[in-house]
């Protein structure tokens, strides 16, 4: 075998999982990683399927305790590298350790430590929700008294204790991913990958996903990685988030730390009044643009929406906000709401892309 | 929480041994799961009313042949071997042992077309193989569940025409004749499992399972069903070379349904000293020379038929193989 350029399969055919060369294991000796590692670290972390790279040199850190949130589009590489991490796809270039152990070299070490909910996470139908567990349990090589017990509390923990003996196809969505996140904690893992935890769950249901997430790090201190397109949803349960586009990593941080990073440079501040009607729209707007560092101020497209003020430079927006204040006063302007939007990690997202010349487009390749 | 954070975090920093925990291997979980699963299963029970028949022949329409072929059968030492292969009158596919040449294929293609793609379909195989287990312990199994529910259910039938035999017929089977019907159920097992591996190969490399259904059950059509067979043959023969009859003869003789044909023909009747297939002329020879009267013994039949067996032995083997490669080296999602 050789490292010659070879014709890529067709990619009808599926993608070929290829055995590593000489070469390549020699790269991977060299990737140094850091000392004092979490849970989940990756170097360099490579995969290629014929023409299409799929994950680009990533460098990914998880620590202990966080829930860190890989955010991006369809098709960006979020599920290619999960299934890296878990040593069910190997990677072209690159090294990862995940609990201590490289996946490829050791999968049932990190299989045995990890809890992975995939996408789409589907059971046997025929049995109930419990038996699956025991299954799964089995596998584990849980047995007996022990396996019941487990088997109960992670029900009770995801609360699924009173339909768990009914058959899985029964089951809505939400239950079968909550049922899934019960299967993932079977093992007592030190870290829970998830994948698209939320999707195709009313929104209801999301919010207690996210809880129970936020529970068990609370309780168990495990390190999730979670995996989601839906940016909103997963906002407000991360620790830390990595925009994750074309196979890279184009930002990493908590969201206010993307947002300095990728946001406007202008802080958007909505200002509401009371009783104003359409007419006065633009005598109010211009007096909020006599104020100084007021840069733009955009009146509302529908009666009862607030004002939208953007504030330069970042660090005037207290003065900014106080002069608001002052000025409405002084023209008798009925003041009910005074707010700093903060960015959102849609337009987060978005600016990053951006900023790295990356379009956004939908249904991208897989 | 502290104990669990510095568990992890002296994984993390300390690549440590792997701890080798007494584990079940998985395959034996995975086997165990898939054969309470077939068992279980509607299609059970359909195959053993399909398989159901052949045991029943015996037993209506036994009565009367046995005793119209009693004069001759009287001086043959293999009454009960006849059993297998008694048919009503005018009805001569309704023989035990041809029936089941034909129906048992079914019985592994209904236990394999859809092993890995319906795990696909239903979203289980990402689940099943992120537990601690090899990726093959997947595929090993679901070989070896399909494996034992065959051997449970053609044991069970000929145990069924055995009894029959003895309490029905009051036909005591000599020793002979138990070793020869137990080589007979070994080599039926062996056959079908080629056709267990040739589904599991079809559930591996086709991604619906309704498709892979259509066709395994073709190929059965044209290979194991006797009235199709020939066309098939001719067929292949006439593309590969034209008015050829060797080619003819070779593709007739790899075809796991003439493989089993012969295999059962020879093991289930003393009396048949020649396959249909070619063998050595020393084989040839040795099978003539060492009886005097022309039935000839259990060593002697084996003789005769091991070429076959090594031949479906190792068409099994390939197509278990071809699944388990291809298997290895697929994705994980579809």
């Amino acid at each position: 075998m050789t490292l010659s350029p070879t014709p890529p399969p067709p990619p009808a055919t599926g993608p070929e999982r290829r055995l590593p060369r000489k070469g390549r294991l020699r790269q991977r000796e060299k990737i140094q990683l850091p000392e004092d590692a979490g849970p989940i670290v990756t170097r360099r972390l490579s995969k290629r399927y014929g023409d299409l790279v799929a994950v680009d040199n990533l460098d990914l850190d998880v620590r202990a305790g966080e829930i860190f949130g890989l955010l991006g589009q369809n098709g960006a590489g979020k599920t290619t590298t999960i299934l890296m991490l878990l040593g069910l796809a190997e990677p072209t270039a690159g090294v990862a350790r995940v609990v201590g152990f490289d996946p490829t070299r050791a999968p049932l070490e990190v299989k045995r430590r990890v809890g992975y909910l995939p996408d789409n996470v589907g059971f046997y139908d025929g049995m109930t929700g419990r038996e699956n567990l025991r299954y799964t349990a089995r596998l584990n090589g849980i047995r007996g008294r022990e396996a019941e017990t487990r088997i109960g509390d992670a029900l009770e923990q995801v609360g699924m204790t009173g339909r768990a003996d009914d058959k899985v196809d029964t089951y809505s969505r939400g239950m079968l991913q909550r049922l899934g996140i019960a299967d993932a904690l079977l093992k007592d893992p030190a870290v829970l990958i998830l994948d698209e935890p939320t999707t195709a769950i009313d929104p209801i249901g999301v919010v207690e996903i996210l809880d129970l997430l936020r529970g068990l790090v609370r309780d168990r201190g495990l390190a999730v990685l979670l995996s989601s397109h839906l940016l909103a949803q997963v906002q407000s349960v991360c620790d830390r988030v990595g925009i994750f586009a074309a196979g890279k990593l184009i930002g990493v941080g908590t969201v206010p730390e993307l947002a300095e990073q990728f946001g406007e440079e202008a802080v958007r501040i909505e200002v509401g009044f009371e009783g104003i009607d359409a007419r006065a729209y633009e005598s109010t707007a211009q007096v909020l643009r006599a104020i100084e560092g007021v840069s733009e101020v955009r009146t509302p497209e529908r009666a009862g929406e607030p004002f939208t003020v953007l504030a330069l430079p970042r660090d005037a927006t207290g003065t900014v906000r106080e002069a608001i204040l002052a000025s409405a006063a002084a023209k008798g302007l009925r003041l009910n709401s005074i707010r700093e939007v903060v960015p959102s990690l849609d337009d987060i997202y978005r600016r990053a892309l951006h900023a790295r010349g990356l379009a956004v487009t939908r249904g991208a390749a897989a | 929480m502290s104990a669990q954070t510095s568990a992890v975090s002296d994984a993390a920093t300390s690549p440590s041994k792997p701890t080798l925990k007494a584990l079940r291997p998985g395959w034996i979980t995975i086997a165990a799961k898939e054969f309470a699963d077939h068992l279980l299963s509607a299609r059970l029970y359909v195959l053993l009313v399909v398989l159901g028949i052949a045991a029943l022949i015996p037993l209506y329409f036994a009565a009367e042949r046995i005793r119209s072929v009693a004069a001759s059968a009287s001086t043959t030492p293999a009454v009960f071997l006849f059993l297998f292969q008694l048919s009503p009158e005018g009805i001569p596919i309704l023989r035990v042992d041809l029936w089941i040449g034909i129906a048992a294929p079914l019985l592994g293609v209904a236990f394999a077309f859809d092993a890995v793609n319906g795990e696909r379909h239903e979203g289980t195989l990402p689940r099943l193989l992120s537990q601690p287990i090899h990726r093959d312990d997947v595929i090993n199994g679901k070989f070896a569940a399909g494996l034992a529910i065959i051997s449970t259910a053609l044991a069970a039938v000929v145990l069924v025409i055995t009894g029959v035999g003895l309490l029905r017929l009051g036909i005591v089977p000599a020793q002979s004749e138990i070793v020869r019907v137990v080589i007979w159920l070994m080599s039926t097992i062996l056959y079908v499992a080629f056709w267990l591996a040739f589904g599991l190969l079809l559930s591996v490399v086709i991604r619906r399972a309704a498709t892979s259904a259509l066709v395994a059950f073709g190929t059965w059509l044209f290979v194991a069903v006797p009235f199709f067979g020939p066309f098939l043959i001719s067929f292949i023969s006439n593309v590969i070379s034209p008015d050829d009859a060797n080619a003819r003869h070779l593709i007739g003789q790899i075809l796991p349904s003439t493989l089993y044909s012969d295999i059962s023909s020879v093991i289930l009747n003393p009396t048949i000293q020649t396959t249909s297939r070619e063998v050595t002329a020393s084989q040839y020879l040795q099978a003539q020379s060492f009886f005097p009267d022309s039935a000839l013994s259990v060593t002697q039949s084996l003789i005769l038929i091991w070429p076959a067996i090594v031949v479906l032995f190792g068409l099994t083997v390939g197509c278990f193989a071809l699944a388990y490669v291809r298997f290895m080296r697929q994705e994980v999602r579809a």
